[in-house]
């Protein structure tokens, strides 16, 4: 008789999976890499970072720190030469970029009206007069200092000229925006992919297990649906409902992205229910929908996930051309297809960074992604032991 | 054979019903009342029970179902929403700039990456095989707009090699001036996930017997690689082509887009844009049928292809 002490039971499939996962380098690094994203996702999502990316805290288009040149040369002269040092950070700049330029150019004036002594002319503001008071010349100047008031009393932060990663056209800093825009697009993209596998792991199961009429009014759907090309199902769809929004495109992505997911459950279904174990669960008097998830979906279950994974990817992609072309996400709302649309016309004007932040945000995610799910693919085959 | 063809023509009748129905409900009742969209945002009651009328809204579902199904049938679905042209009219248009573009992609990419793929396969698992691999993996990880803005920014406005956008009046300048940039990016896009699919299909066929037997025999590896393995895996490759086959017929919406071509793709969005339904019917009727015989031809080349297959 066996000693019970002694006795291991064989691991399953999911802890052999996970052992050939971890035993993969490849794998390893990109789980990390998509585990970082994640982070990020729902660090953004409670706000915990990136949550005042709206804040305008750089001027329009401020360059990325790397490329920006030091501070502009006349400016350094000017400060040399002694009575403008003051004229450095002048209040004004918390809202007006141009406040350290302006100064410079009031002080410059008042030394060579000042050096020159001659009497002034007629409009010019007498020299002994406060050349700060910039009344005299500007008719705007008391919606100025109300401005300037209003933003000091509100503890609002003067605008840099750049930032480590540059900023957008209304001064957003570029790399709080893409953390909220990889927030939008990988939210997009897992729940659009959990709502195919759902629909299609459902629908999957039901064709294959009953089969008959109930499989053929199935495969009917599933040949209405792939006979339409994917992309102009979605933008009919898109056309039809006219009203965007996360939840939206959610919806449009998985109603139309299952029939690849029902076709390979359909299939395992149609394997699995006549074997000897599914007989047994009949025997003992399992109802349908027990045979169906109790007993069949664990052995068919890496094959949904797997698919999850690969359509996370692949809605990831579509998002971002929806949202791009204008379908996808609602304008307040900040995702890559979003920034790719604005980085279009900054390109021509030159400014890449937005370009280049969103680019490399989404292609390191999508390779670290689809690494991941060709390990996992591999790593759940049965037939690889 | 005929036997076959004709009882798939059949099965197709069920699907296309379904298509209608499908596009029917899409458009008449989740897009709610046409009427609303047509009359514009200032509209009286009288304008809105007009256009009822006009459209046949005010009829019961079946006789409005019955109209579309003839407009199918017909092949007439009358005038676009936004530009009063016939949508037949739009479609017979649009099709040749989507084809001038979209027919050398389709080739180039092919030729180029069943060579590549074919290259690799031979080499697997060597560094060469991997690299290439991993490069593609990266290629395809960046998304299709960043080919399509940075390379029109780089060749066409920078450097000046391609105009920046445009369609001409002659068919050879079309091809020539205007599609190159176009047709150049399509490949660039397209040619990284098709050398990783085909690499796996050639993989499937050089581990077979019949390619050790190949060898046994004394044939040279070029006759190996070209007349044994490339014949057996055209199959999936052919498969593989005839997906895409429907696509040319809808053109490529964001290279279609970018460049200002007039194709059917920059047509159906710009309908999306303007909730131009007939326009957005029409097209997804017509290539839904397309597909289907496209899937019909698919099955008939395999039988050409590979004798062995039965067809059922």
């Amino acid at each position: 008789m066996t000693n019970p002490a002694t006795y291991h039971p064989s691991p399953g499939l999911w802890v052999l999976a996970w052992r050939r996962l971890i035993a993969d380098r490849i794998a390893v690094i990109s789980m990390i890499v998509v585990a970082a994203f994640l982070l990020l996702t729902a660090g953004s999502m409670s706000g915990l970072i990136a949550a005042n990316w709206n804040d305008e805290v750089a001027i329009g288009y401020a360059k990325p720190g790397f490329v920006a040149e030091p501070k502009v040369a006349s400016r350094n002269t000017a400060a040399q030469v002694g009575p403008v040092v003051a004229a450095e950070n002048p209040p004004g700049r918390v809202i007006d970029p141009l406040a350290t330029e302006l100064a410079e150019l009031r002080a410059s004036l008042g030394q060579k009206v000042g050096s020159g002594g001659t009497a002034p002319a007629a409009g010019v503001p007498p020299v002994g007069l406060d050349l700060g008071d910039i009344k005299v010349i500007d008719p705007i100047a008391k919606e100025f200092a109300d401005a300037l008031a209003e933003a000091q009393a509100e503890g609002r932060k003067e605008r840099v000229d750049t930032l480590p990663f540059g900023a957008d056209k209304w001064g957003h800093d570029v790399i709080l925006k893409t953390i909220k825009g990889s927030e939008t697009s990988i939210l997009v993209g897992l729940a659009a992919a959990l709502v195919a596998t759902v629909i299609g792991t459902l629908l999957g199961a039901i064709a294959g297990y009953y089969g008959g009429w109930i499989d053929d009014f199935f495969n009917w759907f599933y040949n209405i649906f792939t006979a339409i090309p994917y992309l102009l199902l979605i933008l009919a769809i898109a056309a039809v409902l006219n009203q965007k929004g996360v939840t939206t495109i959610v919806l449009i992505l998985g109603l139309t992205g299952w029939t690849g997911i029902f076709r390979l459950v359909r299939a395992e279904y149609l394997k699995h229910r006549s074997r000897e174990y599914v007989q047994a669960a009949d025997a003992i008097g399992a109802s349908n929908f027990r045979r169906m998830f109790v007993h069949i979906f664990p052995n068919v279950s890496h094959v949904s996930l797997v698919q999850l994974s690969v359509h996370a990817v692949g809605f990831i992609k579509s998002e971002v051309i929806l949202s791009f072309l204008g379908f996808g996400v609602p304008v307040d709302k900040v995702s890559w297809g979003s920034m790719l649309g604005e980085a279009q016309n900054e390109l021509i004007l030159g400014y890449w960074w937005q370009l280049a932040a969103a680019t490399l945000a989404m292609a390191v995610l999508v390779t670290a992604f689809s690494m991941f799910t060709d390990a996992l693919r591999d790593a759940l085959d049965p037939k690889i032991k | 054979m005929t036997a076959f063809i004709l009882r798939r023509l059949w099965q197709m009748l069920p699907t296309l019903l379904g298509v209608i129905l499908l596009t029917f409900f899409l458009f008449n009742f989740v897009g709610g009342d046409p009427a609303y969209l047509l009359a514009g945002k200032i509209s009286s009651p009288e304008q809105i029970a007009n256009i009822r009328t006009q459209l046949g809204i005010d009829q019961p579902v079946y006789v409005q179902l019955w109209i579309f199904i003839k407009q199918v049938m017909s092949a007439d679905f009358g005038v676009s929403w936004s530009t009063n042209e016939q949508v037949s009219q739009i479609i017979a248009t649009r099709i040749g700039p989507s084809l001038t573009v979209l027919v050398p992609i389709l080739i180039i990419e092919t030729v180029l990456s069943v060579a590549l793929a074919l290259g690799v396969a031979y080499v697997r698992g060597s560094l060469t095989d991997r690299s290439i691999m991993i490069v593609c993996t990266i290629a395809m990880s960046v998304s299709l707009l960043v080919y399509i803005i940075v390379g029109q920014y780089a060749l066409a406005y920078k450097l000046g090699w391609f105009p920046v956008q445009g369609w001409g009046e002659s068919f050879s300048e079309n091809l020539l001036r205007f599609s190159a940039l176009p047709i150049l990016l399509g490949v660039a896009v397209g040619i990284a996930p098709n050398t990783r699919l085909y690499r796996t299909f050639f993989l499937d066929e050089i581990n077979q017997d019949y390619v050790r037997t190949a060898r046994a025999k004394g044939l040279s590896e070029n006759t190996v690689m070209l007349k044994h393995v490339l014949r057996n895996a055209l199959i999936p490759i052919i498969t593989n082509l005839m997906i895409y086959l429907p696509g040319l017929l809808i053109g490529h919406f964001l290279i279609e887009r970018f460049f200002s071509i007039p194709g059917i793709g920059r047509e159906v969005i710009l309908a999306v844009e303007r909730s131009d339904f007939p326009v957005i019917k029409a097209i997804t009727i017509y290539v839904a049928i397309a597909t289907m015989f496209a899937n019909l031809l698919a099955d008939v080349l395999y039988k050409l292809v590979d004798p062995r297959v039965q067809l059922k």
